[in-house]
C-alpha cells in the first residue's frame, strides 16, 4: 500500500477521533447565549472602536442586555444604530441624538504656519512630536503626517492639499480614536451642528504665536467684546465658545484680526 | 527512591534550569500578551499546563503506537498540531462553561494556545530525549510550571511598573522586553544546577 494512502488514512483517523470527541464535548459544554446578544451584535457597527467604554462591540451588547448600558450606548453608531438596538430590545421610546464628530482646532497648513527645522525622521506625528517637540513652530500646530488618518476605522479623515487633515462629517461617527491618537491634542469632539469653531489651540503668548502662524489666536479678546450675545469668554488666553448661546451670526469671525475663528455655517 | 530523585531533578530541570521562556525563548507571544493582569496570567498558566500535559501524553501514544510502527514519523508535526488544536478547543469549551470571567480575560490568547510554540516544542523534546511515559508527564508538567512562573513573575512586575515613573520612550513594550531580558539573566543563574 502506498505510503501516501496510509498517511492520509492515519491522519484522517486521528482527525475523526478528535472531531467526534469535540462534537460530543460541544454538546455537553454548550453555553446558553441570549438570542438578543447576536441580534444586537449584528446591528452594532462591529468595528470594536471602544468609544463606548466597553471592550469591543460584544462587551457593549452584553452590557445593554444586562441593563448596564443604554440602547444609545454606541457612540459610533449614533441615532440609526440606537433605534435599531431599541427595536431589538422592544423599546418604544423616541430617540434623538445630536451626533458628535471630530473637529480640527488648527489652521496652520503649509503656507500659513512656519517650520522650525527640517524633519527627516519617521513620518508619523508622534515621532516628530518626540523629536525636539516637532518641526512645526507652534507647539500645538498640526504636524500633518496623518496619524489620525491611520487610526480612523471609518476612513472619515483624509489629508488635504494644505497638509491638514480633513474630516468627512458624513463618515465620522465620533468614536474619538483620532482625538486620543493626536499627540498635539488639537482634535476635539463637538456636536455636528455647531456654527462656530475655534481654529487654534496654541499655548504660545500672542506675539510669539503670530510669528510662527498667521492664523494663530493672539488672545486679544476682541471676539469676546464684539459678540452681541456674550457667547464667547476668555479662558486663559484662548476664547471659549458657549454653544448654547452662540447662534452663528459671524460678527466675531469678521472682527478677528488673525482669522483664528472659523464660521462653519451661517444661521 | 532513585527514580523519584531522578524525576524530581527532571522537574527542576524543566521548570527552572531549562525554563521554556527564558532559556529556550519559546511562547514569547503569549508571555508578553497575557501578563498585563496578574489574575489572567494565572488562568493562562493553568490552561497551558492542562493542554501541555494532555498533549504530551496523547502525542506520546500517537507517536509510539501509531506513527512509529507504521513508519509515518514524518507526519509528526501535522499530527501533533492536530492534537494540540483539538485539546485547545476542548479547554476553550470548558473554560467558557465554567468561568466566563476567565474566558473574557483571556480573549484571543485562548485560541492562540493552539499556536503556542512551547507546547509543540515540549512534544518534540519529549521524543528527541526518548522519555518514557512517566518522564513525559513530569517533564511537560515541569515546563508548564516554569512557563507559569515566568508569566507570574512578569505580571507581578508589570502591575507595579504601571504605577512607576518611567521615561516616556520606555513605556509599554520596550520596558517589558528589557525586564524579560533581565529575568532571563537571573534564570541563567540556575544553569549551574544542571549536572
Amino acid at each position: 500500500m502506498s505510503i501516501v494512502l496510509l498517511a492520509a488514512l492515519v491522519l484522517g483517523g486521528i482527525g475523526l477521533v478528535f472531531g467526534s470527541t469535540l462534537a460530543f464535548a460541544g454538546k455537553k459544554f454548550a453555553v446558553e447565549i441570549d438570542p438578543r446578544l447576536s441580534e444586537i451584535l449584528k446591528v452594532l457597527p462591529g468595528t470594536n472602536c471602544g468609544a463606548c467604554g466597553y471592550p469591543g462591540c460584544e462587551g457593549l451588547a452584553q452590557a445593554i442586555i444586562e441593563g448596564k448600558a443604554k440602547s444609545t450606548g454606541c457612540v459610533a453608531g449614533g441615532e440609526k444604530v440606537a433605534k435599531e438596538v431599541a427595536k431589538v430590545l422592544g423599546l418604544e421610546e423616541e430617540i434623538t441624538i445630536t451626533k458628535n464628530i471630530a473637529f480640527l482646532n488648527c489652521q496652520g497648513g503649509k503656507e500659513i504656519a512656519v517650520n522650525r527645522f527640517i524633519y527627516k525622521g519617521i513620518k508619523t506625528c508622534r515621532a516628530s512630536h518626540l523629536t525636539q517637540g516637532g518641526e512645526k513652530g507652534c507647539p500645538n500646530g498640526c504636524i500633518g503626517y496623518g496619524d489620525c488618518v491611520m487610526v480612523c476605522p471609518f476612513s472619515a479623515i483624509y489629508m488635504g492639499e494644505d497638509g491638514l487633515p480633513k474630516i468627512d462629517s458624513t463618515k465620522c461617527t465620533g468614536c474619538g480614536l483620532c482625538v486620543k491618537e493626536c499627540p498635539r491634542g488639537i482634535l476635539t469632539l463637538l456636536p455636528i451642528n455647531i456654527p462656530l469653531l475655534l481654529g487654534c489651540k496654541t499655548i504660545l503668548p500672542g506675539p510669539d504665536a503670530r510669528q510662527v502662524c498667521s492664523r494663530a489666536c493672539i488672545g486679544c479678546g476682541i471676539c469676546t467684546r464684539v459678540c452681541p450675545k456674550g457667547a464667547i469668554t476668555m479662558q486663559g488666553r484662548l476664547p471659549m465658545i458657549n454653544y448654547e448661546i452662540c447662534d452663528g451670526c459671524g460678527i466675531c469671525v469678521e472682527k478677528c484680526p488673525t482669522k483664528a475663528l472659523i464660521l462653519l455655517k451661517t444661521k | 527512591m532513585v527514580i523519584l530523585g531522578k524525576l524530581f531533578t527532571l522537574f527542576l530541570f524543566a521548570s527552572l534550569v531549562d525554563n521554556i521562556v527564558f532559556m529556550r525563548f519559546l511562547a514569547l507571544c503569549s508571555y508578553v500578551g497575557m501578563t498585563s493582569q496578574y489574575d489572567a496570567s494565572i488562568g493562562m498558566g493553568i490552561a497551558v499546563t492542562f493542554v501541555t500535559v494532555m498533549a504530551s501524553v496523547v502525542t506520546f501514544f500517537i507517536y509510539y503506537y501509531i506513527l512509529q510502527p507504521l513508519n509515518l514519523i514524518f507526519l509528526k508535526i501535522i499530527a501533533f498540531i492536530l492534537v494540540i488544536a483539538a485539546l485547545v478547543q476542548l479547554v476553550e469549551m470548558v473554560i467558557r462553561k465554567t468561568s466566563p470571567y476567565l474566558y473574557r480575560a483571556m480573549g484571543i490568547y485562548l485560541p492562540l494556545i493552539t499556536t503556542n510554540c512551547a507546547i509543540l516544542g515540549v512534544t518534540f523534546i519529549n521524543i528527541d530525549m526518548a522519555y518514557n511515559l512517566l518522564e513525559v508527564i513530569i517533564y511537560s508538567l515541569g515546563v508548564s510550571v516554569g512557563y507559569t512562573i515566568a508569566l507570574l513573575l512578569l505580571a507581578a512586575i508589570r502591575e507595579r511598573l504601571a504605577f512607576s515613573d518611567i521615561p516616556d520612550f520606555w513605556k509599554g513594550y520596550p520596558l517589558v522586553f528589557i525586564t524579560s531580558g533581565l529575568l532571563a539573566l537571573v534564570f541563567l543563574g540556575f544553569q549551574g544546577m544542571a549536572h
